[in-house]
């Protein structure tokens, strides 16, 4: 064989075996978690409390937590995440001060989200004096996926062709009515695709509820914004590190962890299913 | 001389009003200047073709008539343009009801993503609040206007993506027609057609002259010569040459211009 045959060889299977190797290391993550985890999934775990310290019962507290935190960071995110965006792409003129505004997002994203944790703690925990609670974690969720969610928006505004917004700009519409009426249906597949993205990203996190909102147990199931929550990341984080029964509480942990991944793939799911829409939609 | 088929289009219109007046318009992007002293008086219910070669500045031009460029950052403006006698360009227009009456058409056919019933309606619902009936009656009015009502009330309520690129720009015009605007301004708006299409235009802005001052901007010299009563030829950013388009096409005043005709440039 020609040395230029073999060299061929040698990268493409060196490529194809690295792809292996991730779709392996994949695989193997998502099957140890359900290996390890299936065992303790039953109605009960998904739908009750949590009994004798932890090694009986359910997570169910944690999973509502988890549903709600996510809900209120994307409640408090989203819109501000949206007009941030549609000022940047629709309105702004100035390209330095545009500039300037991306790096700062760009920035924020790249924060690493236990300093989020202790922001969250210093300024609505104690400054604001919310205490740990669910809107407390909000809050420093919503922060947190803020650059995200302007990122994807401000991506799925810069993607609608200038030529619709001057159609109805020269039809004698102003910014905001071009915007509300023919730019944001365009983009909102897009939009949502990124949004949902954010809320599984939000799901996820443990470190900066662990300071803002989420406790290890709580006898109650949380009745509002100024309720401590459990939540399934940190409860993972708990039975791991806390408790007085740890044998009995990693298969709990397992449990949970699969739990969110599940839950974490469901939205990944959805994004999925609106990206899809958003592709056959477009035919400019 | 070019072989450009003069047809009754050298017939003027009997009274001839002044409708759109641009009067020493310089305009520049970026501190290049792109318009050089334009004056010229586009007249009332006739056909103006704006015609010169690629980068000649037409359709800036043509784009300073509905302050289009406002959204240009780095374009600044010097002279006037009066519609009417009301100089756009002052700062109490109201840019939004100018260019509901100076309605366009852009090159490239761009309905909304949305059905053809809701793009023709758009602009009614932005300058008023039309009540159903109404606007059933105004979206038809408009589509049979544009010569597409036949091909299209079976599918009002599908997607204006789905017609096809002719009956994609008779829609934008039925768009513009909606809201009753007084001028028409055509960006080269059969480049993207076919023959046939540009047949079907053409023959549209024949009859729409009678109701509105239109002004078409071209690299077409056929175009220019059939569909248009005067024209305007621009050169580099100078107005060359305007007149009754007979005229221009046989008897051109300016060397360049008629240049251009035999196609030496351009």
């Amino acid at each position: 064989m020609k040395p230029r045959r073999i060299r061929e060889i040698f990268w493409f299977s060196l490529s194809g075996l690295c792809v292996a190797i991730v779709v392996g290391m994949l695989g193997l993550v998502i099957g140890f978690i359900v290996v390890k985890g299936a065992s303790v999934i039953s109605w009960e775990f998904l739908s009750e409390m949590p009994r004798n310290a932890m090694t009986e019962g359910g997570i169910w507290p944690a999973i509502l937590g988890t549903l709600l935190l996510s809900l209120g960071a994307i409640a408090f995110a989203l819109p501000l995440g949206l007009f941030a965006a549609i000022y940047l792409v629709e309105y702004s003129r100035d390209g330095k001060l545009r500039r300037w505004i991306r790096i700062g997002v760009n920035s924020l994203s790249g924060v690493p989200s236990v300093v989020f944790g202790l922001f969250g703690l210093a300024l609505f925990v104690n400054f604001l004096g919310f205490g740990a609670c669910l809107l407390a974690g909000s809050l420093t969720l919503g922060l947190m996926v803020l650059p995200t969610i302007i990122r994807a928006t401000e991506e799925a505004l810069k993607s609608i062709p200038m030529s619709f917004r001057e159609a109805s700009l020269a039809l004698g519409a102003t910014r905001w009515h071009t915007t509300v009426r023919v730019v944001l249906p365009a983009a909102v597949s897009q939009i949502l695709t990124g949004v949902i993205l954010a809320v599984g990203r939000a799901a996820g996190e443990t470190a900066p509820i662990m300071f803002t909102a989420a406790v290890f147990f709580t006898k109650r199931l949380p009745t509002g914004l100024a309720s401590k929550i459990m939540a399934l990341p940190y409860h993972i984080y708990a039975l791991m590190t806390e408790g007085t029964h740890p044998a009995e509480q990693i298969s709990m942990a397992y449990g949970t962890a699969l739990v969110l991944l599940m839950l974490v793939l469901l939205v990944n799911g959805a994004a999925i299913f609106f990206r899809i829409r958003a592709r056959k939609g477009k035919k400019w | 001389m070019v072989d450009v088929q003069l047809t009754h289009r050298a017939v003027l219109p009997e009274e001839l009003v002044a409708k759109v007046e641009i009067e020493k318009l310089d305009l520049w992007f970026d501190g290049v200047q792109v318009l050089k002293g334009i004056t010229c008086t586009i007249p009332e219910k006739a056909v103006t073709a704006i015609m010169g070669p690629s980068g000649c500045g037409k359709s800036t031009l043509l784009r300073a008539m509905n302050r289009l460029h406002d959204l240009t950052p780095g374009c600044r403006i010097r002279g006037k343009i009066r519609l009417d006698e009301m100089n756009i360009f002052e700062s109490g227009t109201d840019v939004y009801e100018l260019r509901r009456r100076v309605g366009m058409v852009f090159q490239r056919p761009n309905p909304f993503p949305k059905s053809v019933f809701e793009n023709v309606a758009y602009g009614l619902k932005i300058h008023g609040r039309p009540g159903r009936a109404e606007l059933d009656q105004a979206v038809e009015k408009a589509l049979r206007d544009a010569n597409l009502w036949d091909e299209v009330k079976d599918k009002l309520h599908r997607s204006a993506l789905d017609l096809s690129g002719g009956q994609q720009q008779r829609l934008c015009i039925a768009r513009a027609l909606a809201v009753e605007p007084e001028v028409l301004l055509l960006d080269e708006p059969a480049s993207a057609l076919d023959p046939i299409s540009t047949a079907k235009l053409e023959e549209l802005i024949e009859e729409l002259q009678s109701s509105y001052t239109v002004i078409i901007v071209t690299h077409n010299l056929q175009q220019a010569a059939r569909v248009s009563h005067y024209t305007a030829f621009l050169m580099l950013g100078e107005l060359v040459e305007f007149g009754v388009t007979d005229e221009v096409f046989t008897a051109p005043s300016d060397q360049r211009t008629e240049n251009y005709l035999r196609g030496i440039f351009g």
